[in-house]
């Protein structure tokens, strides 16, 4: 249809009495029958006085670089630059998002380290370096697309691309003269010399073919299209039956009978006597306070155990006893508040009672067993332990700080955790 | 035409290569009076490099036959004789077989009792069938070996193309053989000193290094006989540029393999697989694993990248010997930190055993060219591999 076109266009320009090739002259063109009668003509020429020049033949040719004298590409540079630019970026932008944006512990690594942004790395860097070289292979060094190359439509270029080899001296060339060039070329050996005239520039629509009105609604039409499709396909299609096969599985979704058991439950119940890995029992469950009087607290009173032992109290018995343990429960009502820990009941309690209490449960108060491990709750004691002689600091206890009474609260909590003597034991 | 004559290397070559192993091989006498434990250790690591060249370059003869490439041909012969190390490695073993129980823990009966781990890999990790693996590969390879040399030799006076196609079906036959021995060896020799640890890619990180030694040895060797004119005047620098670029790629597909074993180990952390790679980073094993990752790696692949690099002889020769050194100083880091776990070794005792595999190899590569043409002339794709071009 093309062929058909540029016949009608030509047919057109004919019978109009329009040339669309001016009176410039482009080049000087000849051609050569064998690879062997190219390479001596490219090495004559590019010996000669003439810089600007071109040879074209229908296969690679091995020799013709050296002979042309052609300097090795300067693309390897644009590849590298751009390889390390894909390197730097990669490793900017894994550093940004796991590093600092979107902190996210990943079997227990560091946030970022290079290992696994190594292959993101190498990926990016292979994929700059990829599109750049080609790109700039084609745009920047091919000077695609070049629409009006003059060579086009030639009988040259027919037969350069089909069996014949030519050279072409460019009139652009300093030293150029016509007759000059076609003996030059005669005297190298060219059966076929011919001369080649620029295209003369066609007046009336100059505007550039991307703007077309009919190209813009093209693309306009395809866009719509594409976003459609995948809006249906997305949205619409694959609920569709048979595609939904993904979507319709063999499994046991929230609030859904199993009809695999047939009991209806997914979960199965673990036969009698299973004990949990790690577990051990509490012997004194359900049993009286009395019973608990003789349990030490086997944790040592460190900073870390505090600390711990302060996370854990702050999540899980602030929200009834209060940060600081008065009791004034920040559940506004929902509950009743609790007694103060700070009573004289039990401030006197051993530790193993307090332990008893947050294990077993007390009068509304649940027990905490499955929601704290015997190691967070043996903390949670201690830390308890902390808040009483905090609240209940006695002179001497301010003057082991060193400081006066104006301290804050916080002061003075952290000191005496550091020199609280063994009461706990 | 061919414009090759055959000319014996200068005497200084040779003498200077028997040189090197007398020194060598008396500095690996007086090592084993010294410290045996410490000397097997080494011995290893020279027998594996040495094993590297050899294997290697009898897998690049057999590429070459397989792919059909033509513009290797001219340097086949190098590989041929740096192949001819593999005979004399049936000698070279021996120490290692008596030293076996100073080597692998997996050979003490009295270890395996106690060792659930070692008992289950005990149908592999035996002694007896490790020497019928050991007996097994070299069959395998002295006999590829002496079809493949015998074959081109024949062809030196024959000139007859079927000989060509015939190196082509062996070397088919070759390279899944090939694959599957040196993985046995990388196994046997290297990953079974810790008989608790394994790596699926062993194998492969092994044959990377293997194959990167062998086109390491065969550009220098190429580079100097050119320079020296003692090959044909008509080899070109896309010749050596290609060599150049396999070297190049082969360093990154070490890297890559390298990096992939540590990274999923890494990832996993899983205590049976970690230990291996934290053994090498404590101490001063850290620095030199660091020293692994540029001296291997990052200093090769920059200085390789620019063209001029690749097709300049001298700096190709340059880095062709930075890349052996490479290759030793990574089997030096597989292997000895099992040996020396608080901290890197170095001594006169380091430094013996690469002069005697440096003139092992030199001995044998110039008995072999002074007996043999430096080009295979009677192979038909010598014409087109002469005429090799890139551009």
């Amino acid at each position: 249809m093309i062929k058909k076109l540029k016949e009608l266009y030509i047919k057109a320009d004919n019978e109009m009495g329009i040339d669309p090739r001016s009176d410039e002259v482009y080049a000087v063109a000849g051609l050569f029958d064998t690879p062997n009668e190219i390479i001596i003509a490219a090495d004559k020429v590019s010996s000669s006085a003439y810089k600007d020049f071109d040879v074209h033949t229908p296969y690679p040719v091995h020799g013709l670089d050296d002979a042309m004298k052609l300097k090795p590409t300067k693309l390897g540079y644009f590849s590298f630059l751009f390889g390390l630019i894909g390197t730097i970026s990669a490793l900017v932008m894994i550093g940004w998002m796991s590093g600092i944006d979107y902190t996210s512990i990943v079997g227990g690594k560091p946030f970022f380290t290079i290992p696994p942004a190594i292959p993101i790395t190498f990926e990016l860097t292979v994929l700059f370096s990829g599109l750049v070289t080609v790109g700039v292979m084609m745009f920047l060094f091919n000077k695609l697309p070049w629409t009006n190359n003059p060579l086009m439509d030639t009988e040259y270029m027919k037969r350069v691309s089909s069996d014949k080899f030519g050279v072409i001296i460019k009139a652009s060339d300093e030293k150029f003269n016509k007759e000059e060039a076609i003996n030059y070329l005669k005297s190298l050996g060219s059966k076929d010399v011919s001369v080649i005239d620029k295209f003369k520039l066609r007046e009336g629509n100059t505007r550039a073919p991307i703007f077309e009105k009919k190209f813009i609604s093209a693309l306009a039409a395809t866009a719509i299209i594409a976003a459609l499709g995948t809006y249906v396909t997305l949205n619409w299609l694959l609920f569709q039956d048979p595609f939904n096969f993904m979507w319709e599985q063999q499994k046991v979704t929230p609030q859904q009978p199993s009809e695999f058991f047939s009991d209806g439950f997914s979960v199965r119940t673990p036969p009698e006597g299973t004990v949990m890995r790690g577990f051990i029992p509490y012997e004194y469950k359900g049993l009286p306070d009395s019973m608990v009087k003789f349990l030490s607290n086997p944790l040592p009173v460190t900073q870390t155990v505090l600390d711990k032992g302060k996370t854990r109290y702050d999540t899980y018995c602030s929200p009834c006893h209060g940060y600081y343990g008065d009791g004034d429960s920040r559940l506004r009502g929902q509950f009743p508040n609790p007694p103060t820990i700070h009573s004289e009941k039990v401030r006197n309690w051993v530790d193993g009672n307090i332990y008893h209490v947050i294990t077993n449960g007390q009068n509304v108060m649940p027990s905490y067993a499955s929601q704290i491990t015997r190691e967070d709750r043996r903390a949670i004691v201690h830390y308890i332990r902390v808040l009483q002689r905090a609240k209940n600091a006695t002179d001497e206890d301010l003057g082991i700080t060193g400081k006066d009474t104006t301290g804050t609260q916080k002061n003075t909590q952290d000191t005496t955790t550091q020199n609280q003597p063994d009461t706990t034991k | 035409m061919i414009d090759y004559q055959h000319k014996p290397l200068p005497s200084k070559v040779s003498k200077l290569g028997l040189i090197m192993l007398v020194v060598g091989a008396l500095g690996i006498g007086l090592s084993f009076v010294v410290d045996s434990h410490r000397a097997m250790f080494n011995y290893l690591i020279m027998y594996m490099f040495v094993l590297s060249i050899g294997l290697g370059s009898l897998g690049l003869v057999a590429l070459e036959y397989l792919a059909g490439a033509s513009w290797s041909t001219p340097f086949r012969r190098v590989s041929e004789f740096l192949a001819s190390v593999l005979p004399l490695l049936i000698i070279l073993v021996i120490p290692l077989l008596f030293g076996i129980h100073d080597l692998f823990h997996w050979s003490h009966p009295e270890a395996v009792e106690h060792d659930a781990i070692l008992q289950s890999k005990e149908p592999y990790l035996n002694v007896p069938f490790f020497l019928i693996r050991v007996g097994v590969t070299y069959v395998l390879w002295l006999g590829f070996y002496y079809i493949f040399i015998r074959n081109s030799r024949k062809q030196d006076t024959t000139k007859d193309p079927k000989l060509t196609r015939t190196s082509g079906k062996f070397a088919a036959l070759f390279a899944p053989i090939f694959m599957i021995t040196i993985t046995i060896a990388a196994i046997d020799f290297i990953m079974s000193l810790e008989p608790h640890w394994f790596s699926t890619m062993f194998g492969v990180y092994y044959f990377a290094g293997t194959v990167l030694a062998a086109f390491a040895s065969l550009t220098f060797i190429s580079v100097l006989l050119k320079q020296n004119g003692y090959l044909s005047s008509r080899i070109s620098n896309s010749h050596f540029y290609s060599m150049g670029v396999l070297m190049f790629a082969f360093n990154v597909f070490w890297a890559y393999i390298g990096f992939s074993q540590f990274m999923l180990i890494w990832y996993a952390d899983i205590p049976e697989e970690t230990f291996w790679f934290i053994q090498r980073a404590e101490g001063s094993w850290l620095y030199f694993s660091y020293g692994l990752v540029l001296l291997h790696f990052i200093i090769p692949f920059l200085v390789l990248i620019p063209r001029s690099v690749k097709t300049n002889l001298q700096r190709l020769k340059i880095m062709a010997v930075w890349l052996l050194a490479a290759h030793y100083y990574d089997l030096y880091w597989m292997i000895m930190p099992v040996y020396s776990k608080e901290g890197v070794l170095f001594g006169w005792i380091e430094i013996m055993y690469p002069i005697a595999a440096v003139g092992l190899i030199r001995t044998m590569f110039t008995m072999q060219a002074n007996k043999h043409n430096l080009m295979p002339i009677g192979d038909p794709k010598l014409e087109s591999g002469l005429n090799f071009h890139l551009n």
